[in-house]
């Protein structure tokens, strides 16, 4: 159950830098990492951790997400317990997701489940870039295969928010099949008219960006969510030259016709609420 | 003559050395029969030693010989009456993906392939084997084509990865790659992708998502290329040896992480030193493939793809001590 998920945040004041960006505020008060704007974080979080200064989206956790979205008390976890093993042998992997079960309070970067939005069933899949930065190794492949399996069999809409650096370089060539073998349950999801929905918050790069993230019959992202294949230094060093500011953005992928649609966090429930409602009531 | 290979270096230099014992021979009219045979006994060892124990980086080496056989090199010897097919009907035409209709043994078939260049000149037309979107979208184009027709498909990969440009990102670099993999998973007619030279990443599963994958001895297939790989790990490119061993990359690795179905054994020095061959090779593999594939229902060959992919990766539970594969 989700309620289980929650993490009590230690209480004393730290105001997050720019450094720090990629953590969600913990103290009393949080500055904004883009526009410096002062908020108590309380209402930052009732604000869906959007600053009111500049509209910034602070990065969610898995848990916060699926607080902000599913109806209360109606979520139940799949798969909670599985972990990644050492396939490569890759020295300090072991410890290096140990400490990020530790920080994170999950098992792996994907947190999957069954739950309601405005009463409706559907099938979760959120990811965590605080976990290994959302990277994608056998686990995250895994659960979201099985995810996808389980809105197959309860026929329900499928919903995946991404968040992913892209393959973990750590499980090697294993990390990359996982393109496939999620490819392979979305084929079949999409044989039998399920609906899937992308949301792609920041950051979807890489081998997520190009497999499950950018296939939805609907592909939605966060305002200002950095997505794309190829990171900007190697595109930079490859074509030598300087890439415009905007350059894989949820902005730039909306205007060279990749995205449904740019939705802030605000609007995010609604919307999809009433996608899931078009997509059980109105099918003939 | 192709270009020397650092693991090789001693097998030219013995034969550098027996070739001058010989000029000698004949120039002085002395007898070195006796040693000049030693020689060779020693070479044909030192061949057996080699190419029996090849390191991780002797086959990036070899996967990446400039002289290596191409898809159009393969198509030539494995397919009759070939017609390639340009375009995507979109925006262009993408060199660094070749693709046509042709027959294999009297059955009509698509074969669709990276396609690198030999020369400077080739290469840049093929941007280097490494394809843009409507590269991968004529790929698929051609496979929605094929299953239309119920033609059996076969896929070669040869690629160092997508292409990292602006201009890729614009056109949907990522929605392409993960379109072919959706819709690779639910074509109706066989697939059988073979790896022959480099399987770089992303933009070698575009084309990958198969019935069957196999790879030729020396390939390589990753999700990093080892220089990548090792300027992450240790800030520095030049340990690629070394991340090409940790990544296992080559295709014993592959086969042993339970991704690849087949090794496809190569003329002993690479497929470079004898492509006709190396076809030859291939072609034994592909009929053998083929024919097992034939047989099966449209929902069967879906259904058989399901589940090669559904079995791959490896994890375990909070509270078990093994890991299940
Ligand atoms: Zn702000």
């Amino acid at each position: 159950m989700i309620k289980g998920l929650f993490v009590k945040k230690k209480k004393y004041a730290t105001i997050p830098t720019g450094k720090v960006k990629q953590d969600v505020p913990e103290g009393i008060m949080s500055k904004c990492p883009e526009c410096k704007h002062i908020m108590v974080t309380k209402e930052l979080r009732k604000n869906l951790l959007v600053c009111q200064g500049c509209q910034y989206h602070y990065p969610m956790s898995s848990q916060e997400r699926i607080a902000a979205l599913i109806d209360e008390g109606t979520f139940t976890e799949y798969d909670a317990d599985m972990i990644s093993g050492n396939p490569l042998e890759f020295p300090d992997y072991v410890e290096k997701l140990e400490g990020d079960r530790k920080k994170t309070k999950i098992n792996e970067a994907v947190v999957t489940g069954a739950g309601q939005i405005d009463g409706r069933d559907v099938t979760l899949a959120v990811m965590d870039s605080r976990f290994r930065m959302g990277s994608m190794g056998s686990v995250v492949g895994e659960k979201i295969t099985r995810a996808i399996e389980h809105a197959i069999d309860k026929e329900t809409p499928f919903i995946i928010f991404t968040a992913s650096g892209g393959a973990r370089m750590q499980e090697g060539v294993l990390s990359l099949m996982q393109m496939a073998k999620t490819s392979v349950a979305l084929n079949r999801l999409s044989d039998k008219g399920l609906l899937f929905i992308s949301i792609m918050t920041h950051p979807t790069t890489g081998g997520v960006s190009a497999s499950f993230a950018s296939v939805g019959d609907y592909n939605f992202a966060e305002p200002k969510a950095l997505i794309g294949f190829a990171g900007r230094r190697i595109i930079e060093q490859t074509i030598r030259q300087e890439l415009p500011d905007d350059f894989q953005t949820a902005e730039f992928l909306l205007k060279h016709g990749q995205l449904d649609r740019v939705i802030h966090r605000s609007e995010m429930k609604k919307t999809l609420s009433t996608l899931v409602k078009i997509h059980t009531e109105g099918r003939v | 003559m192709a270009a020397e290979l650092e693991f090789e270096r001693p097998i030219h230099e013995l034969e550098k050395k027996i070739a001058e014992l010989k000029s000698f021979m004949d120039e002085k009219d002395i007898d070195l029969t006796d040693e000049i045979k030693r020689l060779e006994e020693k070479l044909s060892n030192l061949e057996n030693s080699t190419y029996s124990e090849m390191k991780p980086w002797d086959r990036v080496q070899i996967a990446r010989h400039a002289e290596r056989p191409t898809t159009l090199d393969y198509i030539n010897y494995l397919f009759t009456d070939f017609i390639e097919l340009h375009g995507d009907r979109l925006f262009g035409d993408d060199e660094a993906i070749v693709g046509g209709v042709a027959f294999y043994k009297e059955l009509p078939i698509t074969i669709i392939g990276h396609q690198r260049g030999k020369d400077t000149k080739e290469n840049l037309r093929r941007n280097f084997g490494m394809p843009h979107p409507e590269g991968y979208r004529k790929a698929l184009r051609l496979m929605k084509q094929a299953e239309k027709f119920n033609r059996p498909i076969f896929c070669f990969i040869d690629t160092k990865g997508a292409y990292p440009g602006k201009a890729a990102e614009e056109r949907g670099q990522s929605e392409a790659i993960a379109r072919n993999l959706v819709e690779m998973a639910g074509l109706t007619v066989p697939v059988i992708c073979v790896v022959i030279g480099e399987g770089g990443s992303g933009g070698a599963l575009a084309l990958g998502v198969g019935n069957y994958v196999h790879m030729l001895e020396n390939s390589t297939y990753s999700v990093i290329s080892p220089e990548g790989a090792a300027a992450i790990l240790w800030k520095d490119a030049s340990m690629a040896k070394k991340a090409a061993e940790s990544m296992k990359i080559t295709a014993p690795d592959l086969k042993e992480l339970g991704i690849i179905d087949e090794i496809i054994e190569e003329v002993k020095g690479g497929a470079h030193k004898d492509a006709k061959h190396q076809a030859e090779l291939i072609d034994q593999v592909l009929e053998d493939s083929l024919h097992s594939l034939l047989s099966m229902s449209k929902e069967e060959l879906i259904n058989q793809r399901y589940e090669k992919y559904k079995k791959i990766g490896q994890f375990g539970f909070v509270n078990d001590s093994i890991v299940v594969k």
